[in-house]
């Protein structure tokens, strides 16, 4: 099959054509030796079938860039058939390298000037015929997200599939190939973005409109997506005990224990991130789509510069209080590898909503209305700190080696259809790529707490539980129980799990297993323990996330080592500290 | 002449120099900022953020530190010149 590639800075729309011409075929894989995935699709170019493939965005064909490397690799080692040259109309003085760069590949090449409407908008002037005949290369004017030149990208598409690499121009016969065909007129400015930006990014109301469209979109994805979410799994519920259940009430109890509360637990797991992780670009693909994504790094970079990180970090950082997985996910955005894996490093600090309920339940239980709201705050505050902290100590290993210069694109309507096709794929790749591992930690986490034979499930006699008896010294000093340990197991699965592992534990639900609460523990060891369920390692779907969009299991290993680590550390200074004053005090 | 991280907010200066290595003078010329091109300032953050600059019609943020390394002659002066 014959392979055409799209390839241009970033912003150009190179993503939005695939969208546009394939549809929901797109999809997200893998390529020999490269380390990012790559989104590409089936095509009819016309009569044969090609395939195109989206590269990532960069700025020079001899740069040094992560996503520079893998165009280059991927030219030299895949050999494809056709270029089509991505350029952003509005803005062609600065891309006439890359194209001078781009014909010198011995590979056919297209040229697509596309955003021609905010080309024409700006009152640029583009004679495509004597561009085409100065450059010696076919091409159309388009608009991606409209879907307006693509009959004519077809015709090109198909005759240079047939073609002959061009002449290699350098980059002074580019440019005077643009100075008789591209017209800019002196003052070009976008009116309307210039407006947005003076309130957007106001010297002193810039950040608190930033704060308050955060707040708006986080009550937005799980507002809306904790419902669906709940859905989900309701629905799981209801398809296991009015079918399943009596499907399988013939086999022994150990089959059947494997089958529900194995497998079939794992696969619920997966399914119900679908909703969010939908939701979650969706609502990012406003932010990134209309132009406020790079907007926020600018508002927030004196803050976050410090840490190591910049804008966009805390960005995603924020939407893992929702829930980390779709947080991981949305790093993609970063394209420096070191600032992108410093930010997934700090990602799992944030108190994510699976948490949450495992610390209402706990606070309910040990503290009164009116410490409530400030206990919950603290440990909210210990979430930023300790991704600020983590942030601060790795910044050395993970350096930002792309300096911190972020084109500020005007502001776009995003397209729904865009922004659908993006959480469609995502969804499907985060399926994909990820299930056999969260459902490798699901049947994990049941065998150890259902074997040996004749144990009783989840309580201290199974293998968890004598791993919880093995962990009591060095979880004593923290004051959490044998009982408590065996919870956090439990919690590796999904944080929220604790909760119900605790009712199964200790025998008791609801108001029951509060007051168990209560009798087994006081409110320093309750706080010790929220501390420590706080940081402690991630849960099995996020770390599946880390090492899916890593590819390094040594990373994911410091992704899970690391917050071990400090959890252990925190829970066990706050622990005896607080000790040593109630003797002392 | 002076660096760009020194210009006010509205200044507009034509690029004399770039004192960058290789990697950030290219992710720059990408940019279409490189010797000759004219530059606006956009805005400055608060508390020591990035600058916004403009040249031709694609908008930048960059660090001060990094526009630290880019020299500039006043449009203003230019003209003044004979």
């Amino acid at each position: 099959m014959k392979k055409i590639v799209l390839i241009g800075m970033p912003n150009t729309g190179k993503s939005t054509l695939l969208n546009r011409l394939t549809g929901a075929h797109a999809k997200v894989g893998n390529w020999p030796g490269l380390t990012v995935s790559l989104l590409s699709a089936r095509l009819l170019v016309g009569d044969q079938m090609a395939q195109l493939i989206d590269l990532p965005g960069i700025y020079d064909l001899n740069g040094y860039s992560d996503d520079e490397q893998v165009v280059t690799t991927y030219l030299q080692t895949q050999k494809p058939d056709l270029i089509l040259f991505m350029m952003n109309a509005s803005q062609v003085d600065r891309q006439l390298n890359l194209l001078s760069q781009v014909t010198s590949q011995g590979i056919p090449v297209v040229m697509v000037m596309n955003m021609a409407d905010e080309a024409s908008a700006l009152g640029i002037t583009i004679k495509p015929e004597v561009l085409s005949q100065n450059l010696g290369l076919p091409m159309c004017l388009l608009s991606a997200k409209y879907g307006q030149g693509t009959a004519q990208l077809q015709k090109l598409m198909r005759e240079g599939l047939k073609a002959q690499a061009p002449q290699a121009l350098t980059p002074s016969k580019v440019e005077q190939a643009f100075q008789t065909g591209v017209m800019v007129p002196a003052q070009a400015s976008h009116q309307l973005t210039e407006r947005i930006d003076k309130v957007l990014l106001h010297p002193w109301l810039g950040l608190p409109i930033f704060f308050a469209m955060m707040l708006l979109l986080f009550e937005g994805v799980f507002a809306i997506g904790k419902p669906l979410q709940d859905g989900m799994s309701w629905l799981f519920a209801s398809l296991r005990t009015e079918a399943l259940e009596p499907l399988l009430s013939g086999l022994p109890a150990m089959a059947q224990g494997l089958l529900l509360d194995g497998l079939y637990n794992g696969i619920s797991t997966v399914a119900s991130f679908v909703p969010l992780i939908i939701l979650f670009f969706l609502f990012l693909g406003i932010v990134e789509d209309t132009g406020y994504l790079s907007r926020a790094a600018f508002l927030m970079d004196a803050l976050m510069s410090k840490f190591g990180m910049d804008g966009r970090s805390f960005v995603m950082l924020l939407m893992g209080f929702g829930c980390n997985v779709p947080a991981l996910l949305g790093t993609r955005v970063i394209r420096s590898k070191g600032l992108r894996y410093l930010t997934m490093l700090t990602i799992p600090f944030s108190l994510c909503s699976a948490r949450l309920q495992v610390f209402v339940l706990f606070i309910a239980a040990m503290f009164t209305t009116e410490q409530a709201p400030w206990v919950l705050f603290s440990l909210y505050l210990v979430s930023i700190l300790m991704a600020m902290l983590t942030s601060v100590i790795f910044k050395k290993q993970y350096v930002n080696v792309d300096a911190f210069v972020l084109e500020i694109p005007p502001y776009r309507l995003p397209t729904l259809r865009q922004m659908v096709l993006k959480g469609w794929q995502e969804v499907r790749h985060f399926l994909s790529r990820t299930t056999r591992f969260i459902m490798l930690g699901v049947l994990l986490i049941w065998v150890l707490t259902n074997f040996p034979q004749g144990a009783t499930a989840g309580s201290l006699e199974t293998w968890a539980g004598q791993l919880s008896h093995w962990m009591a010294p060095l979880l004593q000093p923290l004051g959490i129980n044998e009982q408590l340990t065996l919870a956090l197991v439990f919690g590796f699965v999904a944080k929220e799990v604790v909760i119900g592992a605790l009712a199964v534990i200790y025998g008791h639900e609801g108001q029951a297993l509060i007051d168990a609460i209560v009798h087994n523990m006081d409110w320093v060891s309750a706080y010790s323990f929220m501390l420590f369920a706080l940081i402690y390692t991630p849960c099995v779907s996020t770390i599946a996330t880390i090492r899916n969009e890593t590819k390094s299991w040594t990373f994911t290993a410091l992704s899970v080592a690391w917050p071990l680590c400090v959890a252990w550390l925190i829970s066990l200074t706050f622990y005896q500290t607080a000790m040593w004053i109630r003797l002392h005090a | 002449m002076i660096a760009l991280d020194h210009f006010q907010v509205g200044d507009q200066g034509k690029i004399t120099g770039i004192q960058a290595e290789i990697e950030l003078r290219q992710r720059l010329a990408a940019m279409g900022l490189r010797e000759g091109g004219v530059v606006q300032v956009l805005r400055k953050a608060s508390m020591g953020g990035p600058i916004h600059v403009r040249v031709g019609t694609t908008e930048v943020i960059m660090r001060r530190i990094d526009a630290q390394r880019i020299t500039v002659v006043p449009l203003l002066e230019l003209m003044a010149a004979p």
